[in-house]
């Protein structure tokens, strides 16, 4: 089997055989072993949002593999001048990027620049739309704690509605069986969202959402959003911060999963970011074998 | 004696609802008039020229009761001279341009610049000024002088009159007058950075979606001011099943309240967006598939009393961006007739006849355009001609407006415009 894949945009756009293609080749990347597979390739980070952790793994995945990286950020660079992203992403390509790996504010920003573009996009997070790398990397964890996708009870606790995070896990998760449960308040987690794919349901109460978890997934609640909606944040700390009471709702050998920045207090306390069923290191490293999977397999560089 | 200007128009199908004609006749105009339309073979030998309708449907010429002709001010889009050749392709010999122009028609001056023969205009153009001064919703224009200086509408399209009072003085300073005012219905206010409808492709999408309460709360609220001032609303682009229930309603309330669809919005659906697709971007947003099912039905049983293109031209700057940068609104005077007979002829078996009435008869009569939408003699010589099965496809690229964004661009349609007359003289023949 030899999948061809030209961009990485969405899970949607990925075959369960590509997915499991891409999860495959991350479990033989090791991170601390620098490798010459992507030798004179050149990586373009293109962010026109901040990011720590995205960024920085896909730069350490380019560079184990032996590529170059340049990151390109609005600030101090023609984007502030009011380029279009077409022609932002046209010259990254003709200055001699092999792969674009971008960041941006706006939903389907990557397909806009996939349509014009040449080389391969990587979706490092396009407004609320994808995020396509962390449900990989998410999955791949998922996996690693000898775990089986089919019939697994997921439940992601938090804003659901702004998640590209959410969606894409909803989605891929979905694909292979699992059983996804959104919770948060009806701002967070609107009814239409289980309509995101089969299998996917939105249960606003949290300690029913719970019962029976394999996997807890927080997601970071920016506490801007909380403005202006019904419910303030002591009573969203109250009704959905993940305690360690509230792990015990879950399967006894539940994990909690994160996919970061976690702003301790109120989408979990320390105690259970801290805690045995805790994986949010673990991801983070798993994001960069995964990343290491993705550009290898973009850049041709997969066997 | 034969006349210096004058045109018959033989062997052709006519068909004007508002004479009750829908039978083989021949056409003779005269001096910008009908001067007859008769059986057959009986004006021989009347008009200077001739035109061979054989296999056509002959039609009092079309109106379109909203477009956006992007002059003065926005001339890189499109300018007069050039979205009223696109109109003359689309069979249309009337079209009414709204308002918001820059700077936004809200004087007589404008007003009449816009109607001035220096801009080129190939049709009828008919501006519908702003209700308020700017359309920024504060003040009232002086729809009087407006309408002198010939405004056929008031309206603050795109930037809807949400406030109350104002709206209510609105309808009635325009009800002394005779006009209407056009409500584009949406709660603004619940529509802050949405992008497309309310559903579950906009949640897939990531994309803010615009409920449908957004229009309908407005419709309503404009329904009960209609009944209260007995003042004209008139709804722009209706797009939502609970905006055209409170329609019928208003309607067997005998409330003076009439209501245009776009051929998008009953042709195409909130799915068709697809991956981000720009040229699928326009407000109303296409909506569910209960809605566009919805407004079919309101078509074929009479709550829809007119089509409208909303006819919206951006350049390619403007579309080929970020799809929540990009600019709402497509292009749509050369596609309404073809969409229209394929769709809602063809498909939903509507007469031709009703088609008509849709596009020329009915929205002369809601604006008030005296002497068109009919070819009853006297009428102004305003002709559209078109066979109804004729297939072929649209390129946008060979589009005269000035714009392509479309999301029609390489259909294939059954209908297709021969000839629009438009005074007595050609301004579009195939």
């Amino acid at each position: 089997m030899k999948p061809q894949l030209r961009s990485l945009l969405g899970i949607e756009q990925l075959t369960n055989a590509q997915i499991e293609a891409i999860l495959a080749l991350a479990k033989r990347m090791d991170p601390t072993r620098p490798t010459q597979l992507l030798r004179g390739k050149r990586v373009a980070l293109l962010f026109y949002e901040s990011s720590t952790r995205t960024r920085t793994s896909f730069e350490f995945a380019a560079k184990t593999l032996g590529a170059t990286t340049t990151l390109v950020t609005p600030v101090s660079s023609s984007i502030e001048k009011g380029e279009s992203l077409i022609d932002t992403g046209w010259t990254v390509a003709s200055l001699g990027a092999d792969a674009i790996v971008m960041r941006h504010a706006n939903s389907g920003s990557v397909y806009l620049l996939a349509r014009y573009v040449e080389v391969p996009i990587v979706n490092a997070g396009d407004g609320m739309h994808q995020h396509p790398s962390q449900a990989l990397l998410d999955a791949y964890t998922i996996i690693n704690h000898n775990k089986k996708l089919k019939r697994l009870r997921v439940v992601i606790v938090g804003d659901v509605y702004h998640s590209r995070v959410a969606r894409s896990n909803a989605e891929l998760l979905s694909r292979f069986g699992a059983e996804v449960v959104f919770s948060g308040p009806p701002d967070f987690v609107p009814e239409i969202s289980a309509t995101i794919a089969p299998g996917v349901t939105a249960c606003p109460d949290l300690n029913i959402a719970l019962q029976g978890a394999d996997v807890v997934m927080a997601l970071r609640v920016q506490q801007e959003r909380l403005a202006g909606k019904d419910i303030s944040l002591e009573d969203y700390v109250a009704d959905y911060q993940i305690t360690p009471q509230r792990m015990k709702l879950a399967k006894p050998d539940a994990i909690l999963m994160h996919p970061g920045p976690v702003i301790r207090g109120i989408e979990l306390t320390s105690e259970v970011a801290d805690g045995p069923q805790s994986c949010i290191h673990e991801q983070v490293r798993n994001g960069v074998k995964t990343r290491m999977a993705i550009l290898a397999m973009l850049l041709g560089a997969a066997r | 004696m034969k006349d210096m200007d004058s045109l018959l128009i033989v062997r052709g199908h006519v068909v004007d609802p508002a004479s009750g004609v829908d039978q083989e006749m021949d056409v003779l105009l005269r001096d910008g008039r009908v001067a007859a339309v008769a059986e057959p073979g009986k004006l021989r030998g009347q008009g200077k020229r001739s035109f061979n309708a054989k296999g056509c449907i002959v039609a009092p010429g079309f109106i379109d009761l909203h477009v956006h002709l992007r002059e003065p001010g926005q001339p890189h889009k499109e300018t007069i001279a050039t979205g009223t050749a696109a109109a003359a392709a689309g069979g249309f010999t009337s079209v009414c341009a709204m308002p918001n122009t820059v700077p936004v028609n809200d004087s007589a001056e404008i007003t009449r610049w816009m109607r001035a023969p220096e801009r080129g205009a190939l049709v009828n153009v008919f501006p519908i000024a702003a209700a308020t001064v700017g359309s920024l919703g504060e003040k009232l224009t002086k729809f009087a002088s407006l309408k002198r200086a010939g405004a056929v509408a008031v309206s603050d399209d795109g930037k809807p009159i949400l406030d109350d009072r104002l709206m209510r003085d609105a309808l009635r300073s325009a009800a002394r007058l005779k006009i209407p005012v056009v409500q584009h219905a949406e709660d603004t206010r619940m529509t802050v950075g949405c992008s497309m409808n309310l559903g579950p492709t906009s949640f897939r999408l990531g994309l803010h979606g615009m409920p449908n309460a957004a229009e309908a709360s407005i419709v309503e609220r404009d329904i009960a001011l209609a009944r209260a001032t007995r003042g004209h609303v008139h709804v722009a682009h209706l797009s939502t099943r609970e905006a055209l229930e409170a329609v019928r309603r208003a309607k067997k309330a005998r409330l003076r309240v009439t209501a245009e669809v776009t051929p998008h919005h009953f042709t195409l659906v909130d799915t068709n967006v697809g991956d981000f697709n720009t040229n699928y971007k326009m407000n109303p947003p296409l909506r569910s598939v209960a809605d566009r099912d919805a407004l079919i039905e309101g078509i074929l049983d009479g709550t829809i009393d007119a089509i409208a293109s909303d006819h919206a031209p951006h350049a390619f700057h403007e579309k080929q961006v970020e799809f929540e940068r990009a600019a709402f609104g497509i292009t749509g005077l050369e596609t309404a007739l073809p969409i229209a007979i394929t769709v809602l002829h063809h498909h939903f078996d509507l007469p031709l006849w009703r088609i008509v009435e849709l596009m020329s008869s009915n929205p002369a009569k809601i604006f008030g355009l005296k002497g068109r939408g009919s070819l009853g003699k006297g009428s102004h010589a305003d002709v559209t001609i078109f066979d109804p099965k004729k297939k072929w496809t649209f390129d946008a690229s060979q589009s005269r407006s000035k714009s392509k964004n479309t999301p029609f661009d390489g259909w294939s349609f059954s209908g297709k415009v021969v000839a629009t007359i438009v005074g007595g003289k050609a301004a579009y023949e195939e």
